[in-house]
């Protein structure tokens, strides 16, 4: 399992404790080269990068171009285009709605990233204390979640927290919160984002915490013997060995983290369809409630075209970092 | 001698309720889905299914077009990984084992695609969609599920390529095969087990996907799996029985696949490696 997570946050995040690998020594293209002719490489991509220029560029144009339109359901029935130049942009900028929405998300997203990722290195550490027979059976958990595809586990989270006959609140009583009995997390906002993120967190753990373990397993032993020699505790050398080593994976996985919390779809419209009272819309949500849902469609494109603005200013630092360690592999 | 037992206690003691914590939704689903109605609105609710019944799995297979839903699941499925898989696997072959000019260029290309806000973009796929008159269909769906799937399918081949040793490569050469013939009988069969795993994840991600067919397919019998359920849920109300067997139908093909994919993308390169 080590192995197999480890490659896959290679792709993923470009973690540089396993990028090792991907180090092509120097002096290996002479003979390769020749056989293989120089536009070799560039025919090998040339499927994929016409694939990923097209199929992901014509939408973007496309979204940048109706974000100035007039598309209402009128102009969409009747194949109209109709300009309005800025006009979308301000009203969104200029509306409220906007400004709460985006508040909301960046806040929605702190707080699942801070959760997923404290929580999830507690566990990939407990993964490595444990002893063989219960890491099997801890790893079995987080598979499971894992694995459970999104709008089921939403709908097995809808269940559990369900006002009548839901375990949780069942529970809660029991403990002897007796109010909960028949309480309604689906009608407050931050009751209903509690559920969302209990969810989000539930699932987004497992690949924090499995990837978090292969790579400790990649920490050289003698570190350790060292540091205890030197006489650090549990919390020394975690702070000096481990955390320095796993620093640039932490990084990398916080930045991925952001990306997936941000655009997160599924969790919150099938939980609740932005609601209640569209309380709970995110950007995503939001912009898709405006568009298709409410058929402003040119409005809906400028709120997109903003949202996509912001995940990239969210994340620019990331791949400045990406851009940089590319450059020192070459 | 105390201390040492609390120190083995704890980190068992925390596993064990995590694992409890992670794995409860999941058993959860099941359970409900082979509960009896009276016992799934029960004051205190039944942990451990006795009475086992099948009732809300017949209901919801009997449930519309369920048997299209899951042939159009598989197939956009089907499709969009395998063709991710083939023009993946010449993209990942170049970016790791040649030299070129521009070569930071096209990693950057598909990390910066890996991000791609699909859940927003949904908008203009609908317009583009809609006028090359494709809506209710399987084509778009299974185009872009393709494209959604193909940077973390080029990305993460690349790796599995790169750990292939390159002198199994030249060896195969120097006996006198071509480059091409060394890479399907050398390498080809060692990156099985990366073919795997990355088809896994591609497969899921896939499998999951919902805005982009929840607003393209508004054609019952052109959904996939994912839209049935959450419509299915909203028709069904609090029939919990009957959603979480649903639920349970459409999650096992994956928990499955995952659970045993898993344990074949282990068996490692390396070993393959020195058997090959």
């Amino acid at each position: 399992m080590s192995v197999q997570t480890e490659r896959t946050d290679t792709g993923t995040a470009a973690a540089p404790g396993v990028r090792k690998t991907d180090v092509t020594p120097p002096g290996d293209t002479g003979p390769a080269r020749r056989r293989g002719g120089a536009s070799a490489p560039y025919l090998l991509l040339l499927p994929a990068l016409l694939a990923t220029v097209i199929l992901l560029g014509w939408p973007l144009v496309k979204n940048g171009v109706l974000s100035f339109q007039n598309l209402n359901p009128r102009q969409l029935i009747l194949h109209l285009t109709e300009w309005r130049g800025f006009d979308n942009y301000t009203d969104v900028l200029s509306g409220s709605d906007f400004w709460k929405v985006v508040q909301r998300t960046v806040v929605f997203t702190a707080v699942n990233v801070a959760l997923i990722m404290l929580l999830g290195t507690l566990v990939g550490l407990l993964l490595a204390r444990l002893g063989k027979r219960m890491r099997l059976l801890l790893m079995l958990g987080l598979v499971l979640a894992w694995a459970m595809p999104v709008i089921a586990a939403t709908t097995v989270y809808q269940w559990l927290f369900a006002q009548r006959f839901g375990v949780v609140n069942w529970l809660l009583a029991k403990a002897g919160w007796t109010s909960m009995a028949d309480y309604n997390w689906f009608g407050t906002q931050l009751s209903t984002f509690s559920v969302i993120t209990l969810l989000i967190v539930w699932q987004s753990i497992p690949f924090v915490a499995i990837n978090l373990y292969a790579a400790t397993t990649t920490i050289p032993k003698e570190l350790y013997e060292a540091a205890s020699i030197d006489g650090a505790g549990t919390w020394k050398s975690f702070t000096h060995v481990t955390f320095p080593f796993m620093r640039p994976f932490l990084w990398a996985t916080t930045f991925l983290e952001v990306i997936w919390v941000f655009k997160a779809f599924p969790q919150i419209f099938a939980m609740n369809r932005g609601g209640p009272d569209r309380l709970t819309e995110t950007l995503p949500i939001y912009a898709f409630v405006e568009g298709p849902g409410n058929q402003h469609y040119g409005m809906g494109a400028a709120i997109s075209f903003l949202t996509i603005l912001i995940l990239l200013g969210l994340t620019a630092y990331y791949l400045r970092t990406v851009l940089k360690q590319e450059e020192d592999e070459l | 001698m105390k201390r040492s037992l609390m120190a083995r206690l704890w980190p068992n003691a925390t596993a064990l309720v995590l694992f409890v914590v992670f794995a409860f939704p999941v058993y959860w689903m099941f359970a409900t889905s082979l509960k009896p109605a009276g016992d799934i609105i029960a004051d205190d609710p039944v942990f451990l299914p006795t009475d086992i019944t099948f009732d809300h799995f017949q209901k919801a297979l009997d449930a519309d077009h369920f048997w299209t839903l899951v042939g159009n699941s598989l197939t956009v499925t089907v499709l969009a990984v395998v063709f991710s898989l083939v023009i993946a696997l010449l993209a990942s072959f170049a970016l790791a084992r040649m030299r070129f000019k521009g070569r930071r260029g096209f990693i950057l290309t598909f990390m910066i695609a890996q991000m791609a806000p699909w859940e927003v973009m949904v908008i203009a796929i609908y317009i583009i969609v809609r006028d090359a008159d494709l809506l209710n269909s399987l084509v778009p769906l299974t185009v872009f599920y393709m494209i959604m799937v193909l940077p973390f399918t080029v990305l993460t081949l690349r790796g599995y390529v790169a750990a292939v040793p390159k002198e199994l490569e030249e060896s195969a050469m120097v006996d006198g095969c071509t480059r091409r013939q060394a890479f399907v009988k050398v390498i080809l069969p060692l990156l099985a087990p990366g073919l795997m795993a990355t088809s896994l994840f591609g497969f899921i991600t896939a499998w999951n996907e919902f805005p982009l067919v929840l607003i393209l397919n508004k054609d019952a019998e052109k959904q996939t799996l994912p839209l049935w359920l959450s419509s299915f849920q909203t028709t069904f109300g609090d029939d919990w029985g009957a959603t979480m067997a649903a639920a349970s139908l459409f999650a096992v093909p994956i928990l499955v696949l995952f659970v045993f994919l898993q344990r074949k993308a282990v068996s490692g390169l390396t070993s393959g490696a020195v058997k090959g």
